[in-house]
């Protein structure tokens, strides 16, 4: 018989039978949409870390001390960064484009009744390039002139918590009883990839905060941008090579850990992705939930029009024609379930990232996928009930009441 | 009309199930022919085979031993998809409990047999099924569902689904059982005047009454043909329609 008049005789059946069908499309609706949905939500988060992560600085590189540890035990002393290893990069080094040391302090930064908990953190001009701050007014304190200087260049939300009438330049911030003048504020960078305020900053040159607040000689952290996208791990490997050098460093173990943008983006993508497959998986057991659900409707179809089978075959139908019936009601049941879900799974991804300002896109692969899985499901499901229902008796299944 | 060849031939049909460990002999060896024109009913208690026969003459079971020719065509040996290519092409059933989809309006229900026979373009296929419901006097129900029709209004559109393919047989299985008498005359009725128009009909019943209207009565017993006797008083039931009394009297 012409697939086409099948697919009329299954769509009369399931019109015939339209809770039953809509209930059974439902089961599918749901795992489609849910599918949809959670793909779209985990590519989302994908591309959003990845703008996140750019925007925190393109090719960024930082450098700070391997501790060694052992089951929680610090084993030797480890190596500290200094003054010295930022200037033997900064002069050696031909992968890097900028450098610029991290040392920071904690408290309170008080401009008459105002405070705001701000970190200080001490750093020299190159970090702004590095993690792509820009000036908004005023200057950027400069490394030479500006050594140990008593000035500073802040961010947005300090602006706003400390000087709500505006205009900070040139007036001081006491920090921990020190007074640092405002000699420059920051363009707004908004929140970062987990919710930190990139906009809560005040920048000091790291010898002020080194000499002025921690006295010590020693450096937290070492920033860094290779000089653009690729070079990470030979920039990576220059450094290393400078710092062991200064040091004659013959041990096996490396003397400092070095991150780039690229490994961060990794392992954090990498997570996001884990999560996001765990929730797909789960998505997709509602889907195969849904596909047990029409092989259940098939099976109490099969049984309750026994008779119809009877009759169908009395009057000339194959088996065949019989099993490519019950198989094109249970494909169409779930192709219109893949329809439908994929839409309202759309829509869902839409809404959410209208309403709940969450990163979702939804990806071509994930509807070609569903559409596919759908497809497959309908078939998968249908099959032994249509099956069983080709291979009925004529005869019996006319007797069956 | 004896002289020509027979539309159907049963030839020492034998056919047997098995129940456990007994075997139950249902037919043990008929022979009968059925010529085109002819209205033929086969009579029989329960458990005399008639049911085994029908579904034989009807393709739906196939004989343990023994030769079937449909139409000239050897029938015994056939598997199950060339059996229903036969059923679709060459038999037409109307059963006991009429069989009518429901939900299924009486016009579709009557193209349902041509949709299996993909030689017939749709505009065809209800082309002859409103030629078919036409002859058997519903062409002002076509549209109507079973559960808006009465009893002998779904017969008569189970007749009408039974006469679209243009079979060489018209097999009815106790047809007008669920029907009061007057409607199994009207029955009747339509049945003799297709036969008049030279359809071959065979009707499987236990009432004697129903076996009067027909030509030729063959009767089962045990699995075997006790009698097959031509009709010489084959009854009128438009006659025996007129001659019941009205039903608002029945009623009384």
């Amino acid at each position: 018989m012409a697939p086409l008049t099948l697919a009329k005789i299954a769509i009369r059946a399931l019109l015939r039978n339209r809770m039953r069908t809509f209930l059974s499309v439902l089961g599918i609706v749901i795992g489609v949409a849910a599918v949809i949905a959670m793909v779209a939500m985990g590519e989302g988060s994908r591309i959003s870390i990845k703008e996140q992560m750019t925007s925190m600085g393109s090719n960024a590189i930082i450098i700070m001390p391997n501790r060694d540890r052992r089951g929680g035990v610090q084993m030797e002393s480890s190596e500290m960064l200094e003054e010295a290893d930022v200037i033997a990069i900064r002069e050696q080094a031909t992968y890097i484009d900028g450098v610029s040391p991290m040392v920071s302090v904690s408290g309170q930064a008080i401009v008459g009744n105002n405070n705001s908990p701000t970190t200080l953190s001490g750093i020299s001009a190159d970090y702004l390039k590095i993690r792509n701050y820009e000036i908004e007014d005023g200057v950027m304190f400069d490394d030479e002139a500006d050594r140990m200087a008593k000035v500073c260049v802040i961010g947005q939300s300090v602006v706003k918590n400390l000087f709500p009438e505006g205009d900070p330049i040139g007036k001081t911030i006491r920090y921990k009883s020190i007074p640092l003048k405002v000699i420059g504020t920051l363009k707004a960078k908004g929140s970062g990839d987990f919710g930190q305020d990139n906009d809560d900053v005040i920048f000091t040159p790291y010898q002020t905060v080194m000499r002025r607040f921690s006295a010590t000689t020693n450096i937290r952290q070492i920033f860094a941008n290779s000089i653009g996208e690729g070079y990470a791990e030979k920039a990576t490997e220059e450094i290393m090579g400078i710092l062991k050098e200064r040091r004659s460093w013959t041990r096996p173990t490396d003397p400092f850990r070095v991150f780039t943008q690229e490994e961060m983006i990794q392992t954090i993508t990498s997570t996001s992705d884990l999560i996001s497959l765990v929730l797909t998986i789960i998505a997709g057991i509602s889907l195969f939930v849904g596909g047990i659900g029409i092989m259940n409707i098939m099976y109490v179809s099969v049984t309750e029009r026994t008779k119809e089978i009877g009759l169908r075959m009395a009057i000339g139908a194959c088996g065949r024609d019989i099993m490519f019936q019950f198989l094109f009601e249970s494909v169409i049941i779930s192709l219109l379930g893949g329809v439908i879900g994929i839409t309202l799974g759309i829509a869902a991804s839409e809404i959410v990232k209208a309403f709940f300002n969450m990163p979702m896109s939804v990806s071509v692969t994930s509807v070609i996928v569903s559409f596919a899985v759908c497809f497959v499901t309908g078939v998968f499901f249908g099959w032994y009930p249509a099956r069983k229902a080709s291979r009925l008796d004529p005869i019996e299944a006319l007797r069956f009441e | 009309m004896q002289a020509e060849n027979p539309i159907l031939s049963i030839q020492d049909i034998r056919r047997d199930f098995k129940m456990g460990d007994e075997t139950v002999h249902a037919l043990r060896g008929v022979n009968f022919d059925i010529h085109s024109g002819e209205f033929v009913t086969i009579m029989g208690t329960s458990g005399s085979g008639k049911s085994t026969m029908l579904n034989i003459l009807g393709c739906m079971d196939r004989p343990t031993s023994g030769h079937y020719i449909l139409d000239g065509e050897h029938t015994e040996k056939l598997k199950r998809d060339a059996l229903a290519r036969i059923r679709s092409k060459k038999i037409g059933f109307v059963f006991q409990s009429y069989n009518l989809l429901n939900r299924t309006t009486a016009i579709e229900n009557v193209e349902l047999p041509l949709l299996y026979n993909s030689s017939v373009s749709a505009s065809e296929r209800h082309r002859r099924a409103v030629e078919a419901l036409e002859r058997v006097g519903l062409a002002d129900r076509m549209n109507h569902l079973p559960n808006q029709l009465s009893g002998g209004q779904q017969q008569r559109v189970a007749i009408a689904r039974a006469l679209v393919n243009d079979p060489v047989i018209i097999l009815a299985d106790e047809a007008t059982g669920n029907l009061d008498t007057r409607t199994s005359y009207e029955i009747m009725m339509i049945f003799q005047e297709l036969n008049r128009q030279g359809k071959t009909i065979a009707f499987v019943t236990h009432e004697p009454d129903i076996a009067t209207f027909s030509g030729r009565t063959i009767t089962l017993r045990d699995g075997l043909i006790k009698k097959d006797v031509i009709n010489e008083n084959v009854q009128d039931a438009k006659a025996a329609f007129e001659a019941l009394p009205p039903p608002e009297m029945i009623d009384d």
